[in-house]
């Protein structure tokens, strides 16, 4: 039980409230840059490598491409089926292989990540299945490369549900960082646990959900603002 | 210019196989409109999807400009697509771009680099009138001022050949009649050679040199406009002038001469009178301006004996006319 009336109190909490969001922030930063590029990178594979997709036969071999396509479902699926904690949980070895630790501010990324990637991968899939047949056919038609088709093309037009689907995963993984917390993973969670659960300290709770929901707010904010943007409700890029 | 022989294609669906192209043979000569028509179903799109090998045949070439594009690897086939533009029915621009960006979307993929391709997008902007919308988003645009931008971006690649896939097909009637003339003024001054697919016969009339109607994947028949419609049994010449209904309940022979040029009109149906005594009636009459050429055709009801009026046939068609029984009196 911490004493709420020490003067000492409300100083620490804000110290210690600073220092978890920072390394809130720290964790989900990192986690999306990943989930960003991975997550696009396996949601493209993931249409192009379907039945009729500009990259159905890799190498020639349509069977490289039904295979490829049938991993990066059953793995997309695994990641989005097994609950968070019992990932985290199950994922420690591989988390200590990697960073060294399982259990510190940093190691946390592994099990977020991994978990955010199969997530934000399906939100690209469902968004790129949502760009007309015909722009790809008109792209092709001037000759565009399959690289161009991607990135010129699929990626670009999807950029609006793109950027709302990287939000909605966003918002997910500071969900899921404040959960790590229970193995010791830092950032508000932590806190939360170490204080507010633990101690039995409410103004720790209280103050915790605040700046959490602040967070997720602006993160929210920050998404639809540019996605609207990308709509064209924004000044016009000249590219 | 294009030349497809013996083009096949087949493609499969749930209710069995589907020949989409049946030995289809075409040529379009360089400079030349030439407009396929057709039924929706009938195999136009597939046919116009051969020529930039968007559909693969499964038999038969296609030949664009010299080049056999049935012959070619990937990385030929894209530079050989840079000189055939496509316009299309829904025009397929990208929301995430302004006009510009459009245009200058093919001039990356072509790899123009940066300062030459504002310089490039400018031109052409200009050259389909829409330099004051270069900056304006795609959402903004009106439909005609879309398709003018999925004609630039056609032309960025300076093509020698434009497809045109149902151009005007979403468009009012007012805005098909501007679009259908860019695309008379582009070939003019840019001497492109076009090849459109259309289900209306208004855009075979007002704008192509050639034709071709298409049924169940063949080319029922094709031949230039001019020529079409002297053909008398012509089922694209019947579209080309839309006479109307044969009246009903009167035991006649009714005959409709076709001709090419005003000229040979006038003597017509005075000579019928006085060298062959019919009592002519008109029942209709159209002129149309087809291939660049005033194209007549009149439909005469000629009561009289059929004596007479197999004579008159006859004489008719000494004259150079295009003669059509259309009934013949029991």
């Amino acid at each position: 039980m911490i004493d709420e009336t020490d003067p000492e109190f409300w100083p620490t909490l804000w110290a210690n409230v600073g220092e978890a969001t920072l390394e809130t922030l720290y964790q989900v930063s990192v986690t999306m840059l990943l989930t960003a590029l991975i997550g696009l990178a396996v949601g493209v594979l993931l249409v192009v490598t379907d039945r009729g997709g500009m990259l159905e036969a890799p190498f020639g071999s349509r069977a490289f491409g039904r295979g490829l396509n049938w991993v990066l479902q059953v793995v997309v699926n695994l990641g989005r089926s097994i609950p968070f904690i019992i990932l985290m949980i199950a994922l420690i070895p591989f988390t200590r292989w990697i960073v060294g630790t399982a259990f510190s501010v940093t190691a946390a990324i592994v099990p977020l990540a991994i978990a955010a990637i199969p997530f934000f991968a399906r939100i690209v899939e469902i968004a790129l299945r949502e760009v007309p047949a015909g722009l790809m056919e008109a792209g092709s038609s001037i000759g565009a490369t399959k690289w161009q088709l991607v990135s010129k093309v699929l990626i670009p037009e999807a950029g609006p549900a793109l950027v709302l689907g990287l939000t909605t995963t966003a918002v997910s993984v500071v969900n899921f960082s404040a959960i790590v917390g229970v193995i010791g993973g830092g950032g508000l969670g932590d806190l939360a646990i170490r204080y507010g659960h633990q101690r039995y300290s409410t103004p720790y709770i209280i103050v915790v959900v605040v700046v959490l929901v602040v967070i997720v707010t602006l993160i929210q904010a920050a998404g639809n603002r540019m996605a609207m943007r990308m709509r064209g409700g924004g000044p016009a890029r000249t590219r | 210019m294009i030349e497809l022989a013996g083009v096949s294609k087949t493609f499969a669906s749930r209710s069995g196989a589907v020949r989409a192209l049946d030995d289809v043979s075409l040529t379009v000569e360089r400079g030349q409109i030439y407009g396929v028509i057709g039924r929706s179903g009938a195999g136009k799109s597939t046919l116009i999807r051969t020529v930039n090998m968007l559909e693969a045949p499964d038999s038969g070439t296609i030949t664009v400009d010299g080049v056999d594009m049935t012959s070619l690897g990937e990385e030929e086939l894209r530079v050989a697509r840079q000189r055939i533009g496509m316009v299309f029915q829904h025009f397929n621009l990208l929301n995430s771009r302004t006009v510009r960006g459009n245009v200058e979307f093919a001039l990356e993929v072509y790899g123009v680099a940066k300062a030459e391709r504002a310089r490039r997008s400018a031109e052409i902007l200009e050259l389909v009138g829409l330099t004051e919308k270069a900056d304006a988003r795609i959402a903004e645009l009106s439909g005609g001022q879309k398709q003018r931008v999925g004609i630039a971006r056609a032309l960025a690649g300076n093509p020698s050949v434009l497809l045109s896939d149902e151009a005007t097909s979403a468009l009012d009637p007012d805005t098909t009649e501007e679009i259908l003339g860019l695309l008379r003024s582009l070939r003019d001054e840019l001497g492109l050679t076009i090849l459109l697919i259309t289900h209306e016969m208004d855009v075979v009339k007002s704008l192509c040199d050639a034709a071709a109607l298409m049924r169940d994947g063949r080319v029922v028949e094709h031949g230039l406009l001019t020529d079409l419609v002297m053909r008398p049994e012509s089922e694209l010449s019947d579209g080309l002038f839309p006479l109307g209904e044969l009246p009903e309940g009167r035991d006649t022979t009714v005959i409709e001469i076709t001709f090419v040029g005003l000229a040979s009109q006038e003597p017509v149906i005075t000579r019928l009178a006085r060298t062959h005594e019919l009592d002519v009636s008109l029942l209709g009459a159209a002129i149309e301006t087809l291939g660049g050429k005033q194209t007549g055709r009149t439909r005469l009801e000629l009561p009289g004996s059929p004596a007479a009026i197999t004579a008159a046939v006859e004489d008719l068609r000494a004259q150079g006319l295009s003669v059509r029984v259309v009934r013949e009196a029991s």
